[in-house]
C-alpha cells in the first residue's frame, strides 16, 4: 500500500512539473512575443543607437528561443529578470509584497469556511424558513455582485457612515518568524476585517451553496435514517454524521479556490489600498513591465499547481475509501 | 386482525409488545393523495417473530417506518394507534420517541452499505447508540461494542472495531447492523428486508442467527420481506399486505398451508419451488394498482378471478380461529388449495 | 377513481398545452422572476433610448463645462436649462446621462461577449465531442489550460497587451468564457452521440456538418442557454471590474465601472453620488439578469438547480 501511494504522489509530482514547464513557455511567449518590450524603457524619440543599447543590456536582441532558454536558466536559479520600471530583480520585488497578500487571502479563506459552513448547514436543514430564504438570496448576491462594488459599499457603510472601521490601508505589523504580519495587533485586525470580508464574499456564497446542497443530499441518505433509528439527537446526526461527509468536498473546493482568491486580491487591494502584490501587478501591467508580470504569473501558477498537488495528496490520505484502496477513487 | 389487547386484560395473558391499530399513512403529492398504509392492524407478542409479506409497493416498509416515526416529508401518519407495551407512540413528543428508538425498538434496513456511514469508524457507530441512551464512558462502550461483534459472529473484533464500513463484505456489514440493533437489548426489532441484498448462503446464516438471538433474549421481531420462503422458515405469525392493507394474517402454519385470501394463495403458487419441472411458472395477472388510483372496495379485485360485483365494496374482516382475512370470496377449505386465476 | 373516469378526464381536457405555453406559464409563475424580467426590459429600453432620453451627451466634450463639476443631485446648470438629477462628476458630466450611456455599453459588452463565447464554445465543444480522438484531446487541453487560470488574470493580461477598446474588451471576455461552454457542450455531445437518433442520422448518410448542426446542436442547447443566461451578469461584472482597475473601456466611452472608479476618491469627502449611482445602476442590471436567469435555470433544467 505504501508503494501505491508513493507511486501516486510521484506521478502527480511529475505531472505538475510538466504543467509548470508548459505554462512557463506559454507565458513567456505571450508576454515577450507580443509587442515590443523595448517600448517600455525608452522615450519615443530615442534613436536607433539607444534602442540597440537597451536591447543588449536587457538581452532583448537575441532570437526568441535563446531568450527563453536564458530565462529558464535564470528561473531555475531563482532569478526571473529585473523589473524594467524599478531596475531591481523581479522576484524579490514580488516576495516583499507577498506576506500582505497572503495574509488577506488566508483571512478570506477562513472567513469563507467559518461563515459559509454554519450558514449553509442552517439553510440545508431548514430550507423553507425565512432565515434560510434570506441567506440564499444574499448568497446569490454574493455571486453576482462585482467585488469592487461590494468593497465600495462596505467602505461607505462601515467607514464613512458608521466610522467603525478604517477605510483603507494595512494596520500595524509585527514580525512573526521574520515576516511582518498585521493580524497580531488589534489595529491590524481592524484594518484586515473589511478587505478580508470583501474578498471572501464570493467564496462565502459558494460555500453556503455547496454546504446546502451537500446537507440536503446527505439528509436523504440511508445512514441518516439509520442514525435516527438509533435514537441519536439531531445535533449529533448533523454535527458528526452529515458534517463529516460533506466537509471534505467543501474544503477541497475552497482549497482549490485559494489561487483564485490570491488573484482576485488584485481588486480588493486596489479598493482598500492594501499594500500587497495586487497593486504591484496592476501598475506593472499598465506600464508593461514584463519581467514583473512574468514573475507574478509564474508565481501564481506555481501556487495553483502546488495547491492542487497538496490537496490531491491530502485527499488521498483523509478519505478512508481512497486511502485504503491505495490511491485513485 | 383481532386485537389481543382486550383478551389480554381479561384473561391475564401477557400483553403484546406491539399493537398496531388502524395505522394510516398518507403522502400529499401534486397528483393527489396517496395512502401507502391503510388501516393496518396487527400485534406482536414478546418473543414472537412476525413476518410482514408483500410485493414492492405494498406499503410494508412504510409500515415499519410509520411505527418508528421515521416517515419523511411529504408523508404523514394520519391516524391509528401504535401501542408499544401499552403506550401509544404517536402520543409521545419527539424527545420521548427518540429515547425509545435504538433502545427499546430497533430497526435494521435493507442495504447495509447505505445504512452505515462510510466516513465513520465501526466502533464510533456502535458506541454512539449506547451513549445516546445510557451514560457510559468510552471504555465501557467500547467493551460493549466488542462483545456485540462477538455475539454476531465476527472474528477478530478488536481489529474490526477500528475499521471502516467499506472494508467489510455485505454479509458482515449486515451483522454489524444487527449488532447495533441488539446492543441495548431492545424489546422489538423491525427488520426491513435485511437479507435481500445478500447471497443466499449468507442469508440463511443470518436468518438462523437472528432467530437464535431473539429466542434467547425474548425479543419480538417484525421481519418485512417479499420472500415467502424466508417467512416459512423463520416466523411464527405472518401478515400479508397488498396495496397498503393487510389482507390476511395468522400463524405461519395456518396461512401457508391453507391460504384463504386469493392473493396469498397466488403468492404461494408463484413460488418457483412449487412448480413441477418443465411446467410453466405461475403468475398473478395484472400488476399492483397505482396508489393514486386504487380500485374501490377490494384493491385486488381487478386481478382476482374470484371477484364479483360485491367486491366493489370494502370486504369485511373474517376471523376463523386466529386466521383473519378480508375477502368476500375466500379460497374454499380443501386439502389441495392450489390454483388461482 | 375508476379507469373509465380517468380516461374521460384526459379526453375532455381544455385548450392545447404546447411546450411554449407551458414555458410561459412556468416562467411567469414566479413573481420574483417576472419582476426581474420587467426590470430588465426597462433597463434595456433605457439603454436603447439613451441618446434620445439622456439630458446631455456625456461623450461630447463640447457640452461639458468644468464649472458644473461635482454638483449635488438636484442642482441646476449655470444657464438654468438642465437639472442634474443625479449630480455631476468631476468633469461636469451629468450623472444620469453618463449612467444611461454606461448601461448601454455594459449591456452591449456583456451580451455580445457572452453570445460570441457561447457560439465559439459550442462549436468547439460539439466538434470535440463528436469527432473524439486527437481533436477532442487538443481542444479539451486548451480549454483546461484556460480554465485553470483565474479569469481576471487572463483578462488583465490580454487587455494589457492589446490596449483598451470596446472590441478588445469583448475579445478578452470571450477568451475568458469560451472554455466553460466548450466543456459543457462536449459533455452534452458525448451523451447525445450515443443516442439512437444520432445513429439513424449517420445511417441515413447525412454529412457530419449537417448532423452536428441540425441534430446534435438543438439537443445540446438547453443546458448551455441556462449557463449563458447566468454568465451575462458575470461578464458585465467582470467588465466593470476591469474598467474599475483602469484596464477596461477607454475614458472616452466610460462604462459603469469606470464611472465608479472615477468617483471613488470622492467617497470619503461625502460626494458619494459620483460613485454611488453608477453603482446602483450596475447592481440593478446584474440583479435583474440574475433573477431571470436563475428562474430560467429552474424551469429548463431542474437538476442544475443544485
Amino acid at each position: 500500500m505504501v508503494a501505491r501511494v508513493t507511486v501516486f504522489i510521484l506521478r502527480r509530482l511529475i505531472q505538475s512539473v510538466f504543467i509548470l514547464l508548459l505554462t512557463s513557455v506559454l507565458v513567456f511567449i505571450a508576454i515577450y512575443a507580443i509587442g515590443d518590450p523595448i517600448d517600455v524603457l525608452i522615450s519615443p524619440e530615442a534613436d536607433q543607437l539607444e534602442r540597440i543599447r537597451i536591447a543588449a543590456t536587457f538581452g532583448l536582441d537575441q532570437p526568441l528561443w535563446r531568450q527563453y532558454l536564458l530565462f529558464a536558466e535564470n528561473a531555475l536559479q531563482g532569478d526571473l529578470g529585473r523589473s524594467f520600471a524599478f531596475s531591481t530583480p523581479a522576484i524579490p520585488l514580488i516576495l516583499e509584497r507577498m506576506p500582505a497578500t497572503l495574509e488577506l487571502a488566508v483571512a478570506a479563506m477562513l472567513l469563507a469556511i467559518g461563515l459559509g459552513i454554519p450558514l449553509g448547514l442552517w439553510v440545508g436543514l431548514r430550507p423553507q424558513s425565512i432565515v434560510g430564504k434570506i441567506i440564499m438570496s444574499v448568497s446569490i448576491l454574493g455571486f453576482s455582485l462585482p467585488t469592487f462594488w461590494v468593497g465600495l459599499i462596505l467602505i461607505l457603510v462601515f467607514a464613512v457612515q458608521l466610522g467603525w472601521l478604517p477605510a483603507s490601508g494595512r494596520g500595524a505589523t509585527q514580525l512573526l518568524f521574520g515576516v511582518p504580519v498585521s493580524f497580531l495587533t488589534w489595529d491590524g485586525l481592524r484594518h484586515l476585517l473589511l478587505p478580508a470580508l470583501n474578498l471572501a464574499l464570493f467564496n462565502i456564497a459558494l460555500v453556503i451553496r455547496l454546504t446546502r446542497a451537500g446537507t440536503q443530499e446527505a439528509l436523504l441518505q440511508d445512514y441518516v435514517r439509520f442514525a435516527r433509528a438509533k435514537g441519536l439527537t439531531t445535533s449529533r446526526i448533523v454535527g458528526v454524521h452529515v458534517l463529516k461527509n460533506i466537509l471534505i468536498p467543501i474544503i477541497t473546493v475552497i482549497a482549490l479556490q485559494f489561487g483564485s482568491i490570491i488573484a482576485f486580491a488584485i481588486v480588493t487591494e486596489s479598493v482598500f489600498a492594501w499594500p500587497g502584490m495586487g497593486k504591484l501587478i496592476i501598475d506593472s501591467i499598465r506600464v508593461l513591465d514584463r519581467p514583473v508580470i512574468v514573475a507574478y504569473l509564474m508565481l501564481i501558477v506555481a501556487v495553483f499547481i502546488t495547491i492542487n498537488l497538496v490537496v490531491d495528496i491530502i485527499y488521498s490520505f483523509v478519505d478512508p475509501r481512497v486511502r485504503l484502496s491505495g490511491g485513485r477513487v | 386482525m383481532a386485537s389481543d389487547h382486550e383478551s389480554a386484560l381479561a384473561s391475564n395473558v401477557p400483553r403484546p409488545t406491539l399493537e398496531v391499530q388502524n395505522l394510516t399513512t398518507e403522502f400529499v403529492t401534486r397528483s393527489g393523495i396517496a395512502k401507502p398504509v391503510r388501516g393496518v392492524n396487527f400485534s406482536v407478542m414478546p418473543g414472537q417473530i412476525m413476518g410482514l409479506v408483500g410485493e414492492s409497493g405494498s406499503g410494508k416498509s412504510l409500515t415499519g417506518y410509520s411505527i418508528m416515526g421515521l416517515v419523511d416529508h411529504p408523508g404523514v401518519v394520519t391516524c391509528g394507534r401504535v401501542l408499544f407495551k401499552g403506550v401509544d407512540l404517536r402520543g409521545l413528543n419527539s424527545a420521548q420517541r427518540r429515547a425509545i428508538r435504538g433502545d427499546r425498538i430497533a430497526m435494521i434496513f435493507q442495504d447495509p452499505m447505505m445504512t452505515l456511514n462510510p466516513v465513520l469508524r465501526i466502533d464510533t457507530q456502535i458506541m454512539e447508540v449506547v451513549s445516546a441512551h445510557y451514560p457510559v464512558d468510552r471504555q465501557t462502550a467500547r467493551a460493549m461494542a466488542r462483545s456485540a461483534l462477538v455475539q454476531v459472529g465476527i472474528a477478530s473484533p478488536d481489529e474490526r472495531l477500528s475499521a471502516y464500513p467499506h472494508q467489510f463484505s455485505g454479509g458482515m456489514r449486515q451483522r454489524i447492523a444487527i449488532a447495533i440493533a441488539l446492543i441495548n437489548k431492545p424489546d422489538l426489532i423491525i427488520c426491513d428486508e435485511p437479507t435481500t441484498a445478500l447471497d443466499v448462503t449468507i442469508q440463511a446464516q443470518i436468518l438462523f442467527e437472528m432467530q437464535k438471538l431473539c429466542r434467547e433474549a425474548g425479543t419480538s421481531l417484525i421481519w418485512i420481506t417479499h420472500d415467502l420462503s424466508v417467512v416459512a422458515g423463520l416466523a411464527d405469525t405472518v401478515c400479508v399486505m397488498y396495496a397498503g392493507e393487510i389482507v390476511e394474517s395468522g400463524t405461519v402454519q395456518q396461512v401457508l398451508a391453507l391460504p384463504r385470501h386469493p392473493y396469498t394463495s397466488g403468492l404461494i403458487a408463484c413460488a418457483p419451488s412449487r412448480n413441477k419441472p418443465g411446467a410453466p411458472l405461475r403468475q398473478i395477472n395484472g400488476s399492483t394498482p397505482s396508489l393514486l388510483a386504487l380500485p374501490s372496495g377490494c384493491a385486488f379485485r381487478n386481478r382476482c378471478d374470484r371477484a364479483s360485483d360485491i367486491c366493489h365494496t370494502p370486504p369485511p374482516t373474517v376471523d376463523e380461529g386466529g386466521q383473519s382475512f378480508r375477502c368476500f370470496h375466500p379460497m374454499p377449505i380443501n386439502k389441495f388449495n392450489e390454483s388461482v386465476g | 377513481m375508476s379507469e373509465d373516469a380517468r380516461n374521460a378526464q384526459v379526453v375532455s381536457s381544455p385548450a392545447l398545452e404546447t411546450p411554449m405555453r407551458t414555458f410561459y406559464r412556468n416562467f411567469f409563475s414566479s413573481r420574483v422572476a417576472t419582476i426581474g424580467l420587467v426590470g430588465l426590459a426597462l433597463i434595456f429600453l433605457a439603454a436603447l433610448l439613451a441618446p434620445v432620453i439622456a439630458p446631455q451627451n456625456p461623450y461630447d466634450l463640447a457640452t461639458l463645462d468644468i464649472m458644473h463639476s461635482r454638483l449635488q443631485p438636484g442642482e441646476r446648470s449655470l444657464d438654468g436649462q438642465l437639472i442634474f438629477v443625479l449630480g455631476t462628476d468631476e468633469q461636469g458630466r451629468d450623472m444620469l446621462s453618463a449612467i444611461l450611456y454606461g448601461i448601454r455599453i455594459s449591456i452591449i459588452v456583456g451580451f455580445a461577449s457572452t453570445t460570441i463565447a457561447l457560439a465559439l464554445g459550442l462549436l468547439a465543444g460539439l466538434i470535440a465531442g463528436y469527432a473524439g480522438g486527437r481533436v477532442d484531446s487538443l481542444i479539451m487541453r486548451a480549454a483546461d489550460i484556460q480554465l485553470s487560470f483565474p479569469p481576471i488574470l487572463i483578462a488583465l493580461i490580454l487587455l494589457a497587451l492589446t490596449g483598451p477598446g470596446v472590441s478588445k474588451i469583448i475579445v478578452a471576455l470571450v477568451a475568458v468564457q469560451w472554455a466553460y461552454y466548450a466543456r459543457t457542450a462536449r459533455s452534452a455531445a458525448l451523451v447525445e452521440r450515443e443516442k439512437p437518433y444520432m445513429e439513424a442520422a449517420v445511417i441515413l448518410g447525412l454529412s457530419p456538418l449537417r448532423i452536428i448542426a441540425r441534430h446534435l446542436l438543438p439537443n445540446c442547447m438547453p443546458p448551455l442557454v441556462v449557463v449563458a443566461a447566468l454568465q451575462v451578469a458575470s461578464a458585465i461584472s467582470l467588465e466593470a471590474t476591469l474598467s474599475f482597475l483602469g484596464l477596461g473601456l477607454p475614458v472616452t466611452e466610460p462604462s459603469l465601472g469606470l464611472l465608479i472608479a472615477n468617483g471613488f476618491q470622492y467617497l470619503l469627502s461625502g460626494k458619494y453620488w459620483i460613485s454611488f449611482y453608477p453603482g446602483i445602476a450596475l447592481l440593478l442590471t446584474i440583479v435583474a439578469i440574475n433573477l431571470v436567469a436563475d428562474h430560467l435555470r429552474d424551469i429548463l433544467n431542474p437538476q442544475l438547480a443544485k
